[in-house]
């Protein structure tokens, strides 16, 4: 820290000094000169004055009064919930209004104190930022002493030792975040495989196609031109647990089944996924995962509203518009003995977004 | 011997010398209460961030001492009657309890996101003036680094708060995280694998993001606030040009007692803002999203606004998807990786370095503590107004479905029109505020020239008609000002150089007049007028 500016003649307790002479050499040590100082009232005590006080006394009050009301409404304002437009849907409001005011008059006192009562004033304050070269070079000068006294560089045995010594140790230290790998194409390849995935998830049965609520889907339950959410009929199925197994089950309008089926020949893996007029595709989009949920009956194109990715039902849900790169994978279905959608296998290529490894 | 008086008149006196011979306090708190700040209003937005930083810790604690980051899954049996009997996970109820069944829970988690809003909104805003300024220059870059940082700091922040209550509209941003991650090529599903424990949504990615948001970040960001202030203090703020202020010192009001009172009262109105938002304004009512289900989303769904523009991003990407074949193996480079990792760490990386960059460009070394009106720096304020061009098309973008709907446009047409902006937008705001710059140059010039143009009319005796100009300083034989200009407001209005006097203050009478005494005066003088 400098030290230039201090004046070893100044004695404070010399009696002709008032305390502002104090308060400007005090200043003047810190670099600071008071340029200009100077009472906001020439003369003290005017109404004007008075007026500025009584302004900031205001803001005061209102401080106290609104948080004290904050109080009385936090304690005794009926806040439980109910159902319904009651008293308890104001508790927010008034404890925002209340705190609001509270905090507004205390700050809006100390501005109007500040720029109406406080004396108004320049000081300027000097930089000293020129480089003190001598400084630099009695600190550089410790430093390259510094690593003259280790002097790493003469004794190559001690190198060696702390490569040595501090890599393991380095390793030591990151390892323990090895804790958080768990292998992507480990237990069951889940990228690969959804919750209609028979062996794993059904004991190789059959996995048929359920409603949010556990019940199985019948094919009249879907009227023409409607839709419904289906999910995997397994154990924790209509969870987050099987997040990437929401599927879209179509029932098509004749004309546009028949497109639909026509079309199917062109993708290899969707060949006989269909079942009559119906078809079933992954609800989870392929450009970033969102559930892709707005069918359009008119043109039947799915979209995505996330990032609006449009997919068209009717040529093997190839996308047509937007960010995303793939078709959605289309859930091969059938209908068994009891009247119920399942899934004939599993999707036969990853649901969701892109990866690196996807084919 | 009589036991001592305890003398409370020289009880400070005593104490503080007590405190002195311990401490050898008073010279650096002198020096602390003296030192000057120079005052202009665009200095105060980045005490806003600052203090609605100090509104996140509070409500952020009273949060955590109620909300619970678990993924356990409960059947709902609270008092919000709709989502009765619903399943769900444990830190969604925990958010729901905190709003309907904690007395005064509701205003805590409205004010923290409100101050989150605001946060990052200040900060936006501070680092436009520091940017168009040019105070990020030597010797301040680092700071310019810092505040950079903080402002990804707290967009990751934000991030991860509105992802752990588990609402609908959380799962839904975790889901883009996790395909976001999986997009990197070669590590991308053991990164998001490793993320998430395993394959999302998991059952730990709620407590990781958790201890995320109330330990690891804040810690980060309060050190490099406080990395911020230190350097703040210890380099001096910055100040315009004007009378009297150099490039060697710093023209203001000292720090105590002036300056800290008008802090603290800036710093209580930004609180009372919160609060009252915090109390008046719905923010992300999460009863109304109902819990995460990986099947279900409503339309127009967005992230925070400070999230927008990556949304914006996604959203414009066209759909450029990389495949080829490695030893009979299929990959995949998902567009996403471009438009999410990779362009944001291009936008990272050339952010920080622009006072580099900028030096190097200008071959400038030297240290600058006085500011720069955008006017004169024309390449910089276009290069600013191009970057924030590049931002505002991508942010509107981010909501272009709900833009689309209000104005019935096609989203399609949305789409192409974000995608062609994207192009278009940014050299056009270069080009238009390069040229508002020269411009309002020529103008400060001309009127240093020419003087002020005083509304007056005369007519030579040659029939010609001519304004009066008023000159601001000597002139020289052609009758052109002298004065150089040194870059700051030059005035151009006869009021700005006194020609009216100033307006007499007051709504019934006059507040200027002193006392009675002289009211009396001015009341006798004006009857005399009369
Ligand atoms: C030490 C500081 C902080 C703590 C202890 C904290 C704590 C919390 C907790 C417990 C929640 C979840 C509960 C709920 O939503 O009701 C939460 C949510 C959130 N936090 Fe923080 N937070 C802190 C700082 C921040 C900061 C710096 C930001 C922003 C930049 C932030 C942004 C958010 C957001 C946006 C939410 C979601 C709120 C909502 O859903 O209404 N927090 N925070
Ligand atoms: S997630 Fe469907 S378009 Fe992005």
């Amino acid at each position: 820290m400098s030290t230039q500016h201090n004046d070893s003649t100044f004695d404070p307790d010399e009696p002709h000094l008032t305390r502002f002479d104090l308060v400007r050499e005090g200043a003047r040590r810190d670099g600071v000169e008071i340029v200009h100082y100077e009472p906001r009232f020439a003369k003290a005590g005017t109404a004007a004055e008075k007026r500025v006080e009584r302004t900031i006394a205001f803001w005061f009050m209102i401080t106290g009064l609104a948080a004290l009301a904050f109080v009385v409404v936090y304690v005794a304002w009926p806040w439980e919930y109910e159902f319904g437009g009651h008293l308890d849907k104001w508790y927010t409001p008034m404890l925002g209004a209340t705190l609001g005011l509270a905090l507004f008059g205390l700050g809006a006192a100390q501005i109007i104190w500040a720029k109406r009562l406080l004396p108004a004033e320049v000081s300027v304050q000097e930089r000293h930022d020129d480089v003190d070269t001598v400084e630099q070079k009695l600190t550089g000068a410790t430093l390259v002493n510094m690593g003259q006294e280790l002097n790493v560089s003469r004794r190559p045995l001690l190198k060696g030792a702390i490569a040595l010594g501090a890599l393991p140790l380095g390793a030591a230290a990151v390892v323990p975040l090895g804790g958080m790998i768990v292998d992507p194409h480990g237990h069951g390849d889940p990228l690969f495989h959804t919750g209609f995935d028979a062996k794993q998830f059904n004991e190789g049965k059959p996995v048929r196609l359920v409603r949010e609520d556990g019940t199985p889907i019948r094919p009249e339950d879907v009227s023409v031109g409607g839709q419904i959410t289906a999910f995997p009929g397994v154990p924790h199925g209509t969870t987050n647990v099987h997040a990437d197994s929401p599927t879209l089950l179509i029932h098509l309008r004749d004309n546009d089944a028949k497109l639909t089926r026509e079309n199917l020949g062109r993708v290899e893996v969707n060949k006989g996924g269909m079942w009559q007029n119906f078809v079933a595709y992954s609800k989870i989009c392929t450009h970033l995962g969102c559930p892709a949920s707005l069918y359009e009956q008119q043109t039947n194109r799915l979209l995505c509203p996330c990032h609006q990715s449009q997919f068209l039902i009717t040529d093997n849900a190839k996308p047509i518009f937007g960010p995303a790169t793939r078709r959605l994978p289309m859930l091969p279905i059938g209908v068994d003995d009891e009247g119920f959608f399942y899934a004939t296998s599993d999707y036969k290529v990853p649901v969701g977004a892109a990866f690196w490894e996807r084919p | 011997m009589k036991k001592k008086r305890f003398d409370l008149a020289t009880l400070p006196e005593r104490s503080a010398k007590g405190i002195d011979e311990r401490f050898h306090a008073s010279t650096p708190l002198r020096r602390m209460f003296n030192k000057v700040f120079p005052d202009h209003w665009s200095f105060m937005l980045g005490e806003i961030a600052l203090y609605s930083f100090i509104v996140l810790l509070l409500t952020g604690t009273f949060l955590g001492l109620f909300f619970d980051p678990s993924m356990e899954e409960v059947k709902y049996d609270g008092v919000y009657t709709p989502l009765k009997g619903i399943e769900m996970s444990k830190a969604y109820e925990s958010t729901l309890d905190i709003s309907f069944e904690v007395r005064g829970g509701l205003i805590m988690r409205q004010m923290h996101h409100w101050a989150a809003l605001l946060f990052m909104a200040s900060i936006v805003v501070h680092m436009l003036r520091v940017f168009f300024t040019g105070a990020f220059r030597k010797p301040r870059e680092a700071n310019w680094m810092i505040g950079f940082l903080l402002f990804w700091l707290g967009f990751m922040e934000g991030l991860f708060g509105y992802s752990i209550p588990d609402d609908g509209l959380s799962g839904t941003g975790l889901r883009v995280i996790n395909a976001i991650t999986q997009s990197i090529p070669v590590i991308g599903s053991w990164a998001g694998f490793a993320l998430f424990g395993g394959e999302f949504p998991g059952t730990v990615i709620i407590p990781r993001f958790y201890i995320l948001h109330v330990l690891i970040f804040p810690a980060i960001i309060l050190g490099l606030i406080a990395a911020h202030m230190g350097l703040l203090v210890k380099q001096k703020h910055t100040q315009w040009p004007g009378p009297g202020r150099t490039n060697k010192n710093v023209v203001g009001v000292r720090m105590f007692p002036g300056f800290a009172m008008k802090g603290g009262g800036f710093f209580m109105i930004t609180f009372a803002v919160i609060a009252a938002m915090g109390g008046l304004f719905q923010i992300n009512p999460i009863w109304l999203f109902g819990p995460y289900q990986a099947s279900v989303i409503s339309s127009a769904s967005q992230p925070d606004w400070y999230v927008m523009f990556l949304d914006g991003i996604a959203r414009l990407w066209p759909a450029w998807e990389t495949r080829f074949e490695l030893f009979g193996n299929g990959y995949t480079i998902p567009p996403i990786f471009w438009a999410a990792v990779v362009l944001p760490g291009v936008i990272v990386n050339i952010g920080l370095l622009y006072p580099f960059l900028e030096a190097r460009f200008t071959k400038d070394k030297e240290q600058h503590h006085l500011l720069q009106r955008p006017r004169d720096t024309p390449v910089r304020t276009g290069l600013g107004m191009m970057a924030l061009a590049f931002y505002l098309v991508l942010f509107a973008s981010g909501g272009n479905d709900v833009i689309a709907q209000h104005f019935d446009i096609s989203l399609n047409a949305m789409t192409w029109i974000g995608r062609i902006a994207l192009l278009l937008a940014p050299p056009a705001a270069f080009w238009i505020s390069y040229r508002i710059a020269l411009g309002l140059q020529q103008h400060d010039r001309e009127v240093l020239a020419h003087g002020v143009e005083t509304g007056i009319i005369k007519r030579a005796p040659d029939g010609r008609f001519y304004e009066v100009h008023q000159p601001l300083g000597p002139v020289d034989d052609h009758g052109h000002g002298q004065l150089e200009y040194e870059g700051w407001v030059v005035p151009k209005k006869m009021n700005r150089i006194g020609a009216l006097g100033p307006a007499i203050r007051g709504f019934f009478s006059p507040l200027e007049v002193e006392d009675k005494e002289a009211r009396k005066g001015k009341a006798k003088e004006l009857a005399g007028k009369k």
